[in-house]
């Protein structure tokens, strides 16, 4: 059992005062709060140990590289990655796809083949691949969705074919919430020798997710949305794969030896570091995957679960609403997207506001499957483990405020 | 109970224009139109225009999608601008934008426009308030 109240008040924004009310922080999928631990773990990297690092004799430098390179290793036990190698430090999901895109897809797919995403994609995981599709003249294919919100797979094989180089998808929707049978798809896409790809954005700050068990080649995700700072993304790649990759930026530190012609590339991760790094976020990434996991990521999924099951009722009793995405929480993250009849999410982002609740209003990234929907927004109320069943009645009270508004 | 500032956001005079907009149907083939979108919350202003010989805003029409604000205020600047020279209507969305900013603006020109005025508490808002006369300032470009 996870006693709410009292991870609440690891965070000290969840005391502030909107409009004379406390705020309720439901946007969680855009972006996630911070607790005093990876805070202070921030604060103290600037007072004792900032220094660049892989670089200095000194003490200073010693100490932060120690620290950054211990932070390496608590994301690669959290997701279980053979080695430390295996975790390449980006900014952010985006960023970690781009990598995927320009470094592997540039160089590995030609015009008779072809790529694979979903219609659940955020921009990050279909725009760079927009881009090597055209720069290499490939096809891009699209699994499409069912009308509640899932993948449908009935035209899986005429999809992931022999010609299919990489199925690059996303894990767990942030438009819908949907979790995607993504064992089913990396089944498949192993089955005729593609590479695969999870944008785990949505996943691994919200549930256990194994590396190994799932067998992907690559997995991508942010720290901002799982208690740590903004600046420290990751990219996952098996060590074979990383090891044949080209690099993606090129200068220092991502070097052997150079001449003024021509230069060698350092051992992986460092081939894909180049320049002076964010070396102080993943100090607090690593803070916040202990503060993970002394909950225990099960905890914080069946957490979700009730969250989410708890929205969908109350949710639904609102006349006109309408929820975006699947119902069964079994199938479906914290994640709760819905449209009102004739009110814009706008306006309801603005009154709820009022009363200081935090949710997202807009195509959250995914304009395609907004226009697949007939719908230019929708709004989401999205959770974490510091949020409870009162935040949710509050947010239907608000929905019933905007109501009464519009009547 | 809601707080003043939504009550001025959210006045009666506004959702009434927004669910019952006004000069909203289409004109074909006009002289000048334009259509005004914003990609952050896919609010939508179609505006066409016909003006005389003597640059007077004859007809005018405005079809769209997106929060009341928007619409509510491309429906208030239709009838704001109609019977005006292109002129007048420009400086209409002058003394417009100066409202939204917090500056000093000439209330005889703005007349029913006034209306929009607690939209500038809400920053985020404003862009919804400007969709329509940037569309408009388009149109006539």
């Amino acid at each position: 059992m996870m006693d709410i109240n009292s991870i609440k008040k690891d965070f000290p924004i969840l005391k502030k005062q909107i409009n004379n009310t406390p705020l309720v922080y439901l946007d969680n999928a855009a972006s996630t709060q911070k607790p005093n631990q990876v805070i202070q773990s921030i604060v103290e990297s600037y007072e004792l140990y900032n220094s660049n690092v892989h670089r200095g004799v000194h003490t200073t430098s010693m100490e932060a590289t120690e620290r950054y390179e211990l932070a390496r290793e608590k994301v690669a036990k959290f997701i279980n990655a053979k080695s430390n190698d295996e975790i390449v430090y980006v900014r952010n999901t985006t960023e970690a796809l781009n990598l995927v895109a320009y470094a592997w897809g540039l160089n590995n797919i030609d015009s008779t083949e072809n790529i694979v995403v979903t219609e659940l994609e955020h921009h990050s995981n279909l725009v760079p691949w927009q881009f090597v599709s055209q720069k290499t003249n490939c096809e891009l294919r699209i699994i499409p969705t069912t009308p509640e919100g899932t993948l449908d797979l009935s035209s899986i094989d005429k999809l992931i074919t022999e010609s299919t180089k990489i199925v690059s998808i996303v894990h767990v929707s942030n438009l819908t919430g949907t979790i995607n049978p993504i064992d089913e798809i990396i089944k498949k896409a192993k089955s005729v020798g593609a590479k695969v790809c999870i944008d785990a954005a949505q996943s691994v700050p919200h549930m256990p997710v194994d590396v190994q068990q799932i067998d992907c080649d690559f997995l991508a995700f942010s720290g901002h949305k799982m208690l740590a700072p903004p600046g420290i993304g990751i990219l996952y790649g098996k060590t074979e794969i990383l090891e044949k990759l080209e690099p993606f930026l090129r200068g220092g530190e991502m070097v052997k030896e150079v001449t003024y012609s021509s230069a060698t590339w350092n051992d992986i991760p460092t081939k894909f570091e180049a320049g002076t790094p964010n070396f102080i976020d993943p100090i607090g990434l690593g803070v916040a995957i202990d503060y993970l996991s002394n909950i225990g990521m099960e905890n914080v999924r069946q957490h979700e679960k009730d969250l989410i099951k708890y929205a969908l009722d109350r949710l639904t009793e609102i006349p006109g609403l309408e929820i975006i995405g699947p119902t069964n929480p079994e199938m479906r993250g914290g994640v709760a997207t819905f449209s009102m009849n004739d009110i814009h999410p706008h306006d309801i982002g603005t009154i709820l506001d009022q009363r200081g609740i935090a949710i997202r209003t807009g195509h959250h990234c995914g304009m395609p499957y907004h226009k697949k929907l007939g719908l230019s927004a929708t709004s989401r109320a999205s959770f974490y483990l510091y949020n409870d069943y009162n935040d949710i009645d509050k947010l239907v009270d608000g929905m019933n405020d905007v109501i009464n508004y519009f009547k | 109970m809601l707080p003043n500032e939504l009550n001025d956001l959210y006045k009666e005079v506004i959702l009434d224009h927004y669910k019952n907009p006004r000069n909203s149907s289409e004109i074909i083939e006009p002289l000048h139109k334009a259509r005004g979108y914003n990609p952050f919350c896919g609010d939508e202003v179609n505006l066409q225009l016909n003006v005389d010989n003597n640059q007077v805003i004859q007809e005018v029409g405005f079809q769209g999608h997106g929060c009341a604000i928007s619409q509510a205020t491309a429906s208030l600047m239709t009838e704001s601008i109609k019977g005006k020279s292109i002129q007048e209507a420009l400086a209409i969305r002058e003394e417009f934008r100066k409202m939204m900013q917090g500056e000093q603006s000439n209330l005889e020109l703005l007349q029913d426009l006034e209306i929009l005025e607690g939209v500038r508490n809400f920053p985020v808002r404003i862009k919804c308030s400007l969709l329509s006369w940037s569309t408009l300032e388009d149109s006539l470009s």
